[in-house]
């Protein structure tokens, strides 16, 4: 019996609604039942894409009929629901440098589309989440996990899932209005989803901070680029790690000379474990980063 | 060789396409209408995807550097040759010096150029189409400006001189298109009346028109039915947990102007689409200047199928027509 909700795009697109609401479960069963289409190889199907709750596909209706697509995805769903919730991934760990100057420079120019236009993004976020300092927010974003759960939008940007039970989960509402501005490799947040912004451009998440690291490059320039110009796949688990003026200009000139690398670490996520002790496992995986 | 004398409004190399990448946010890009550019392609006998210039409503004006044999397709404008008139839809000669140039559009947006042996540019990801928010494709990743000078590759055997077709081969730019629409995705969340307005309503092309997405306005605003928002969704009853776009979806923010997305679609994002454009009218909307009209008409599986047939028979004809 099937409980996601399936609906075509056109003559060309299957999207299929795992849960309306997002959580990690929707979220591996959407990654679950896109991978094992991805096994199964079907010819016509041209774009297998898993975001959050939710997957889309597009096919070509004139070499695999509409509702045999249908037909297949709702075995799978039925396939996947009882299968082990595991994952081979890695552990990323991404340089922040939060409360730099640029996004503060940017979200100056746009207060009047915040919610509160006499705070920065920082303050605004930290005072909603019922923290006293920036700080201590910035040490609650830095100190757990994120999943990545969907990468587009535009070319390799990556939206972040938190990995804390709900009732921990930072939330912050995007602008009333958005910006027509945001500097590249801005480190943001939207209602519950983190983001970086791979390229410049228009956006309404809350600014937090800057990475250095790039993550979308079509000259493929960094080592951990050489396969493929975006860096983030749904499923990386990153952990942000907050980082000074220095370092940040130590590693802008580190991805100048073309040495820049980052700390990645191959693991096998297992969700049943995770959700048996979130906090522990987390702590496992992140000794795992730093080994 | 050719060189941009003066760019146009929006001017970039495109193809058919590049597939394959929506899962990290690359489009399809590619000539916003396909048949256009097959068009142009086959006029000059090069393979029918080949790069051609794609010219938004300010055609360029362009120099060549030696003999080349060129047709225009798309919108409905006058090409000029060195000054005298030329025709659309048949393939002609150019020599070094001669300068190319074009009446505004009367209708239509978009305007393909196509020379024989294609556009010589590097492919990225498979393909030589323009890319601009990823900054890669065509020619660095950008539209052309002044001065900027194109390669063109070898002809084919099949380029010739005065290959043309006309009548129901050519491209129709109406100031007015009926849309069909595959209802469905998040349209569970729109008020009733609303989707019968949606439907029965004349809308207008807004001046935000690109390749992204078109933005429709004047018909009535769009009423959603109010929710406890889903955890992750924000707070407007038009958002959603951000999903994956469609091509030709129709999205609805704050249920005010309908945004149809095409092939430089933003890959996915938090606004509720409400139904799917069918892929036989997608080229139709390329065609759309602002200020045009549009109706959107809703049709079931089984006539998106039957339109997309259709609008292979007519491909298989200009085909049979331009292949000899």
């Amino acid at each position: 019996m099937s409980q996601f909700r399936y609906s075509f795009g056109g003559d060309e697109h299957l999207f299929v609604e795992v849960s309306q609401e997002m959580s990690l479960d929707a979220f591996f069963l959407s990654m679950s039942a896109c991978a094992e289409l991805r096994r199964e190889n079907v010819s016509g199907v041209t774009e297998v894409c898993p975001a959050n709750a939710s997957y889309l596909l597009r096919f070509d209706p004139d070499v695999i009929k509409p509702q045999e697509l249908l037909d297949r995805m709702q075995g799978i769903e039925e396939r996947i629901r009882d299968a082990p919730k595991v994952l081979s991934t890695r552990v990323v760990e991404i340089p922040v440098f939060y409360n730099d100057p640029w996004t503060n420079e940017t979200m100056m120019r746009f207060r009047e589309r915040h919610q509160d236009p006499r705070s920065t993004d920082l303050e605004y976020a930290a005072r909603i989440n019922g923290f006293d300092s920036i700080g201590e927010f910035i040490a609650a974003h830095s100190g757990s996990l994120w999943f990545v759960s969907m990468v587009g939008f535009v070319a390799g940007l990556p939206f972040l899932y938190q990995m804390v039970e709900r009732s921990r989960q930072l939330q912050v509402p995007k602008y009333v209005r958005p910006r027509t501005d945001t500097p590249k490799h801005t480190v943001g947040h939207g209602g519950c989803f983190g983001c970086v912004y791979s390229v410049r451009g228009a956006g309404g998440y809350q600014m937090f901070g800057i990475t250095p690291a790039p993550i979308f490059d079509s000259a493929q320039r960094m080592s951990y680029m050489q396969d493929f110009m975006c860096f983030f796949k749904p499923g990386d688990i990153v952990k942000w790690k907050p980082i000074t003026r220095v370092e940040y200009d130590r590693d802008v000139a580190a991805v100048e000379a073309g040495t820049f690398t980052l700390r990645v670490e191959p693991v096998e996520f297992s969700l049943d474990a995770f959700q048996v002790d979130p906090q522990g496992y987390n702590n496992r995986l992140m000794e795992s980063l730093y080994a | 060789m050719l060189k941009l004398i003066k760019p146009g409004l929006s001017t970039t190399i495109q193809d058919a396409g590049r597939p394959g990448y929506y899962h990290v946010g690359i489009p399809l890009s590619g000539a916003l209408d396909q048949y256009a550019l097959r068009l142009a392609n086959l006029l000059v006998g090069n393979e029918e995807g080949a790069a051609a210039l794609e010219c938004t409503l300010l055609a360029p004006e362009i120099e060549f550097g030696g003999n080349m044999i060129v047709a225009v397709a798309g919108a409905d404008t006058t090409p000029k040759l060195n000054g005298t008139a030329m025709p659309l839809n048949e393939s002609f000669p150019v020599r070094a010096a001669d300068r190319l140039t074009f009446d505004f559009m009367r209708s239509g947006a978009r305007l393909y150029i196509a020379f024989a042996g294609g556009i010589h540019v590097p492919t990225v990801l498979g393909s030589r189409s323009t890319y601009a928010l990823g900054a890669f494709g065509g020619l660095q990743g950008r539209r052309l400006i002044a001065g900027d000078m194109l390669a063109v590759g070898a002809r084919t055997s099949r380029a010739r001189v005065g290959r043309r077709v006309e009548g129901e081969l050519s491209v129709s730019c109406p100031k007015e298109q009926v849309l069909r629409v595959l209802p469905g995705l998040y349209d569970h969340r729109l008020s009733e009346e609303a989707v019968e307005s949606f439907y029965a309503d004349t809308w207008t092309v807004g001046s935000e028109a690109d390749r992204t997405g078109y933005r429709f306005k004047g018909g009535r605003p769009l009423r959603f039915l109010d929710r406890t928002p889903p955890f992750g969704a924000g707070s407007d009853p038009s958002n959603i947990v951000d999903a994956g776009y469609p091509y030709g979806s129709i999205q609805l923010p704050a249920g005010q102007e309908p945004i149809i997305l095409h092939r430089d679609a933003v890959s996915g994002g938090g606004y509720a689409t409400i139904g799917t454009v069918i892929s036989a009218d997608m080229d139709k909307i390329a065609q759309l200047q602002p200020n045009n009209k549009a109706r959107f008409v809703c049709i079931d599986m089984c006539d998106a199928l039957a339109a997309r047939a259709a609008a292979q028979r007519r491909l298989a004809l200009l085909r049979e027509a331009l292949q000899r």
